[in-house]
């Protein structure tokens, strides 16, 4: 045992070195060390980013679709030469993508990323499939708070990848105050020209019915009617709406107030400090983005080690350097430095949080909210 | 030209491949978006064939036809500057000596090298409030500014970018830029074709150049026209990366909302439906100009 962690800690504090002499190297070491570390029981040290990951049986290939720019730059690597087991990427760009490809079946994909409000959506239409929890023990690894969610208690068929709260991402120079309510967005023309929305139709309506008060899961057709008056009234102010690139309408200054989601606006603010978020004072909406595994996959125990593998506290520690999102992994939140737990963006003020709330799938709804949004594209 | 009815065998070895291509990849995928238009969504990921002509119902309500109507709008104004802008080029490629021709060809054909989504993005980047055509505009208005000042006349006040994106305007222009060439290469196919006696004895006869364009080059060459003008009509009315990603609040047209139900609002049937009336749209246009190739067939 004594020898054992010697390497560990050796290892460790050499992965750096050993990652430039090649991947070669590091999968020899590690391939030894794994061995040993089974034996060992998992009581010691905390098994590395790169501890050997046991075979499957499973021809050693994996199919992951996955949004753009999030995941850590050398995790996939890292996974293939701890378990070799090869990645394939595919990138999607919103849920209904993703939810549009799967709608006719699986065409092959092992883990997806849906959002809380899809895993709601896919799981009694039978697209995903129950997660084996005792083949992902990194389980322990997330923060309480995110394992008995409304949408999927128990963390049944999905796992917390990543957490995230809209707000009004804005350019300190061009504002004349803190804009922490939704009224500069949504009912007046202070900013006229100046402000781009989400072109989301379910999530507009939704904290429209946040800054009048209401619960993002209580709208009413009643509702939907008055804040379609209020979103025509507010058309002519608003420049644009996007589709999730609100940080580079900020960034590039065509406008200066963008409805956007905290994690994407600190991906900008590491670049331009001009830039801040607020989580408007009526509250907001959460989303938590979800590790799955479709209906069909073909390498469900590769797709189980992947997700455990992901959910490891220093590989979610290096996934949250690269994408900056607010991590539901306990363990790897503890491993970041203080300026990400302590940002204000990233993990908004608790006062401002209570007020948020997770948005329901409400398939009555749905159809409404898209055909009022036609309609106020329309006018 | 021999007519096929004289040697069937030949022909049907020749068409079978492309003709079950067609069904496969066209006619069969298409049946089945035709079937849906009928249905309902019985699940989220079930629609049930029931025979209803409620989306067609609901896709000519006002709302739908007004974003038809206004789509019908913005692609044929696209068309119109196609071709306001397209037949000059066409034109002075067509007369260019060969040695030009091949060159300017290839300066219309270069951008469809590129792919359509960066080509958009280049153009976002141009166009936007720090773009470079704001910024060529801020160089000339503070010369202009810096004259007036040495001038006695002060300084203007600061320069304001002109808002050339998310808007319409910035919505005709991303079609305009993208579809040209569209136009441009079956004009020039059928100016090229024309024979150069006949404007040569119009001008020789005494007619001016515009009355020679007018009376002469323009009806020789009306089917390539009709077909430039068909072929660019047609994906302007269906653009739909265009309009979200340059256009400005109320730039939505009848594609982006198909798209819409096929992805956020999960409608298929009624995004089907709304295809199909756009497509019924497209077929009557293209029967207009087959009857009206057929009749100027008839009068030669």
């Amino acid at each position: 045992m004594d020898e054992i962690k010697i390497t560990l800690g050796d290892l460790k504090s050499r992965r750096s070195i050993l990652q430039g002499l090649g991947v070669a190297a590091v999968g020899i070491s590690l391939a030894g060390l794994g061995a040993c570390g089974k034996g060992g029981g998992d009581k010691g040290a905390a098994p590395g980013a790169s501890a050997k990951i046991a075979p499957t049986g499973e021809e050693p290939k994996l199919n992951f679709y996955n949004w753009d720019t999030y995941i850590g730059e050398t995790t996939l690597d890292d996974f293939k030469a701890a378990s070799g087991t090869a990645v394939n990427m595919s990138l999607f760009a919103t849920n209904d993508e993703l939810f549009a490809k799967l709608r006719a079946g699986n065409p092959g994909f092992d883990v997806i990323v849906p959002s809380n409000d899809f895993v709601e959506r896919m799981a009694p239409a039978g697209m995903i499939v129950p997660l084996d929890h005792k083949l992902i023990p990194n389980m322990k690894n997330i923060d309480p708070a995110f394992i008995d969610v409304a949408y999927d208690p128990g963390r049944k068929y999905s796992m917390p990848y990543t957490w995230l709260v809209l707000g009004i991402g804005y350019r300190k120079s061009k504002v004349k105050s803190v804009p922490d309510s939704w009224k500069p967005l949504f009912d007046s023309d202070e900013y006229k020209g100046r402000i781009s929305l989400l072109s989301e139709a379910g999530d507009l309506f939704r904290l429209y019915g946040k800054y009048l008060g209401k619960s993002v899961n209580d709208l009413t057709p009643a509702d939907i009617a008055t804040i379609e008056k209020m979103m025509i009234k507010q058309k002519p102010f608003v420049k644009a709406f996007h589709e999730d690139n609100g940080q580079d309408l900020l960034g590039k200054g065509e406008v200066d107030l963008v409805l956007e989601y905290n994690g994407d606006i600190a991906q900008l603010m590491t670049e331009d400090d001009d830039v801040d978020f607020v989580v408007p004072k009526e509250g907001s909406q959460l989303n938590s983005d979800t590790l799955c595994i479709p209906k069909g996959a073909p390498h469900p125990k590769n797709a189980h080690a992947f997700i455990n593998y992901l959910l490891d506290a220093e590989v979610g520690k290096k996934i949250t350097e690269t994408i900056l999102y607010p991590t539901p992994n306990a363990a790897a939140k503890a491993l970041m430095p203080a300026e990400y737990k302590n940002n204000p963006v990233i993990f908004p003020p608790a006062a401002a949080m209570a007020k948020c709330e997770y948005a329901k799938f409400r398939p009555d709804m749905q159809p409404l909210y898209e055909e009022a949004f036609t309609r106020v594209r329309a006018s | 030209m021999q007519d096929w009815k004289l040697s069937r065998r030949a022909f049907a070895v020749i068409a079978a491949a492309p003709i079950a291509w067609l069904l496969l990849f066209f006619v069969v995928p298409m049946a089945i978006v035709w079937g849906y238009s009928f249905g309902r969504n019985s699940g989220l990921t079930t629609i049930e064939l029931t025979g209803t002509i409620s989306n067609y119902a609901r896709a000519l309500e006002p709302l739908y036809l007004g974003i038809f109507f206004k789509s019908v709008l913005v692609a044929a104004l696209t068309t119109a500057i196609y071709f306001v802008i397209g037949f000059p080029v066409a034109m002075a490629i067509a007369f260019s000596t060969e040695r030009w021709k091949a060159w300017l060809l290839l300066l219309i054909m270069l951008p469809f090298w590129t792919n359509l989504l960066i080509r958009t993005y280049a153009l976002l980047s141009l166009l936007g409030q720090r773009g470079f055509a704001n910024a060529g505009l801020e160089w000339i208005w503070n010369g202009a500014s810096a004259v007036s000042l040495a001038l006695g006349f002060g300084a203007f006040d600061p320069f304001q970018p002109v808002p050339l994106l998310y808007n319409n305007f910035a919505l005709i222009l991303g079609l305009v830029y993208v579809h040209l060439p569209f136009m441009v290469l079956p004009l020039y196919a059928a100016l090229d074709r024309l024979d150069k006696s006949l404007i040569e004895a119009s001008l020789d006869l005494g007619a001016g150049h515009w009355k020679t364009i007018t009376r002469i080059v323009i009806p020789l060459a009306m089917p390539g026209i009709l077909s430039g003008l068909l072929i660019t009509f047609v994906p302007a009315l269906g653009a739909y990366l265009t309009p979200d990603l340059m256009g400005g609040t109320d730039s939505q047209m009848i594609a982006n909302v198909i798209e819409r139900q096929f992805k956020r609002a999960n409608d298929w049937p009624f995004g089907a439906a709304l295809s199909f009336v756009l497509m019924y749209a497209t077929f009557i246009l293209i029967a207009l100009q087959a009857v009206r190739n057929k009749r100027s067939e008839a009068r030669t």
